[in-house]
């Protein structure tokens, strides 16, 4: 069985409470922490080599070292809650069941950061997690690891919860920011970075709530003994949400280099396709990633095997890779519609458009209309060609990363699986059955092409 | 009628204004958005929110603005039960749109109308982070997951029978 340091007593009946939390040694980072200097703490973070789990994967510690340690401005640490990006739902299950160690964490990279006051800010849709978060935070001001003078040191946190309003694009931190603000959630022109100018227009961290947990078993066990897991530059272990068709969907933590082929179908995580089907495609990382087909998700271009870290997922770059993005697993059997699938990501994009830039405002409902039409039988061969148009224009030319994230998958799929996209043109009728390749799986048609 | 917050939720929210720093108030606007629209029949009428903009002492038009790019605040009447079906792509891939089709028959509506008694408003919504539980829906604050059409019609059955207007802030959680 792979390690868990994050996951190590989720399974404890009553981990959630402060006392058998305590009593299973936790909060013994901030206690060793205080007696570290805030440098050594930030040195530690950065040695482990840690990476944000929130999707982009920027080493922690050095984005510790940016924030701005001149200012007389006070500094905030705000935790980054929001998880919407569709194929991710670690977060809430770490807040759901071990909320401790969310808070410890909060506790002992606010000390790092010297940040007086930190927050989570948590979808609005996870209201009922908003509400364990809570008690679990009380329960740390009654145990004195919250509050004036932190176990008799100088250092004092407040902590609090900030509930959000229902926006994806409020997990890209500025707009996260902006809706801390009370403001809608537009991001903001960069520079200057959060970590000169964020909440407030004071230095802030923002990291994910997979990366701020993190920092406990690392100040715990040491940098080098983090280290020693995972591979290269991606160490240590990270937390996969895997949906879709599969056995056993749920949130797994894995040692980062677990072969992607072990994760799929061992009975220790997703337990190997549904309904005894085969393997269609995979998209790795949350929705916002390059779909991949099976033959290049369980082994890359050069025919080795793809494991699970940031460097082996990206292997062959855009042409025939992908990212590890959040670690939303989302799995297709035989059955799936390609087309229908990048639909509703299409849609979800559109939807979640902030507006401010005309290439994704515009871009993300034309993507949204030309696929809606090719996947219900109305399409026309340029339509294909097109998307690919739409997307180019979109990438790069924004504001935020969410252009790309729209993007991305709309490209990748016309790129691996362009035959199925001219099959809906060619077979109106066929696919004007929302099931169509549930009844007919688009392998034979491939085979029939071919031949 | 007046529209004034029970003595209880005003101490939350004099509380919550409390945890931010002197003349930032305004961060308070979404934690307070969510407690009106609790106690103020699930929407946020004009009126209602020309009071949380009095409250927190901004303008009118900077709670309007927010109200309105937020897809949990309802700025028009919703019945006493929204439900809010997810169908991104990993519920779609476990039959989403099956119950989406199963709740429009059941209920005699379409997606984003109300049935005649006012009870119930379907909506399709975004990922809500369970898709390895999918699929799902929201009604207020509870979410109700590995649905299959039985356990859909069970949970109509008990919302209708308990009567109860769902919000966001209070669990009605029924057993199905
Ligand atoms: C459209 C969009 C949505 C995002 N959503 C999230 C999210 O839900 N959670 C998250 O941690 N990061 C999200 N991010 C990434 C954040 O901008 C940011 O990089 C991250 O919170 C930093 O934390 P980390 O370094 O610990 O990963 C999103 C980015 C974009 C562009
Ligand atoms: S890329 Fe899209 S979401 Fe990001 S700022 Fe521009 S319009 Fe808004
Ligand atoms: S796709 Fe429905 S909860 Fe994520």
């Amino acid at each position: 069985m792979g390690k868990h340091i994050l996951f190590e007593h989720i399974n404890i009946p009553g981990i959630e409470n402060f006392s058998i939390y305590r009593k299973n040694g936790g909060y013994a980072s901030v206690e060793k922490a205080l007696k570290m200097t805030a440098d050594q703490v930030i040195e530690e973070v950065k040695e482990s080599g840690l990476r944000g789990r929130g999707g982009a994967g920027f080493p922690t510690g050095l984005k510790w070292s940016f924030l701005d340690r001149k200012s007389e401005k006070p500094r905030y640490l705000v935790c980054n809650a929001d998880e919407s990006e569709p194929g991710t739902f670690k977060d809430r299950y770490l807040m759901e069941k071990i909320p401790h160690l969310l808070i410890e964490g909060m506790i002992t990279s606010s000390y790092a950061l010297g940040a007086k006051t930190s927050f989570i800010y948590v979808r609005g849709e996870y209201m009922y997690v908003i509400r364990i978060l809570e008690k679990a935070i009380q329960e740390a001001y009654d145990n004195g690891f919250l509050g004036k003078n932190i176990l008799g040191s100088d250092f004092s946190h407040d902590l609090y919860v900030q509930p959000g309003g229902g926006a994806y694009i409020c997990g890209e931190e500025t707009a996260l920011l902006e809706s801390l603000e009370g403001k809608r959630g537009n991001p903001r022109l960069k520079p200057p970075f959060p970590a000169i100018a964020g909440l407030y227009a004071c230095p802030t961290v923002v990291n994910n709530v997979e990366s701020i947990a993190a920092v406990v078993p690392i100040i715990n066990m040491t940098a080098d003994k983090y280290n020693d897991m995972g591979i290269g530059k991606s160490t240590g272990t990270k937390i996969i949400s895997a949906s879709g068709h599969i056995n056993k969907p749920g949130v797994y933590e894995i040692e980062l280099g677990l072969p992607v082929e072990e994760f799929i179908y061992s009975d220790e995580y997703c337990g190997g396709i549904w309904k005894g089907r085969k393997l269609k495609a995979v998209v790795a990382g949350g929705s916002s990633v390059p779909i991949l087909p099976a033959e290049l998700i369980l082994k890359n271009a050069k025919g080795e095997p793809r494991l699970m870290t940031y460097e082996s997922l990206a292997e062959g770059g855009f042409v025939s890779g992908t990212m590890l993005g959040s670690g939303g697993f989302i799995v297709m059997d035989e059955t799936t519609c390609i087309v229908r699938n990048t639909w509703t990501y299409a849609r979800f994009y559109h939807h979640e458009s902030c507006g401010q830039c005309s290439p994704c405002r515009e871009g993300t409902g034309w993507m949204e209309k030309v696929l809606h039409r090719i996947e219900h039988g109305n399409g026309r061969m340029e339509d294909i060609d097109l998307l690919v148009d739409v997307a180019k224009k979109i990438e790069g030319n924004t504001i935020c990363p969410l252009g790309d994230a729209a993007a991305w998958p709309v490209a990748s799929a016309i790129r691996h699986f362009r035959e199925e996209f001219e099959y809906h043109v060619r077979y109106p009728e066929k696919v004007k059955n929302p099931k169509h390749f549930e009844l007919e799986p688009m392998v034979s048609y491939q085979v029939s092409v071919n031949s | 009628m007046e529209i004034k917050f029970s003595e209880e939720t005003l101490n939350l929210v004099n509380k919550i204004i409390k945890r931010y720093p002197e003349g930032r108030q305004k961060s308070a606007l979404l934690p307070v958005l969510h407690l009106a629209q609790a106690e103020f029949d699930g929407w946020l009428s004009s009126p209602v929110m020309d009071y949380v903009a009095s409250l927190l002492n901004i303008k009118p038009i900077e709670v309007y603005e927010v109200a309105t790019f937020y897809s949990m605040f309802n700025t028009e009447p919703v019945g006493k039960c929204l439900i809010e079906v997810c169908q991104t792509g990993p519920c779609w891939l476990r039959g989403a749109d099956d119950i989406v089709e199963h709740l429009e028959r059941k209920l005699n509506i379409k997606v984003g109308e109300t049935s005649a008694d006012g009870v119930f408003t379907l909506k399709t919504v975004e990922c809500l982070g369970s898709c390895g539980t999918a699929p799902m829906l929201q009604c207020g604050a509870d979410y109700y997951e590995n649905l299959t059409t039985e356990k859909v019609d069970m949970l109509i059955e008990k919302l209708k029978t308990s009567g109860q207007r769902n919000t966001y802030m209070k669990s009605n959680r029924q057993e199905i």
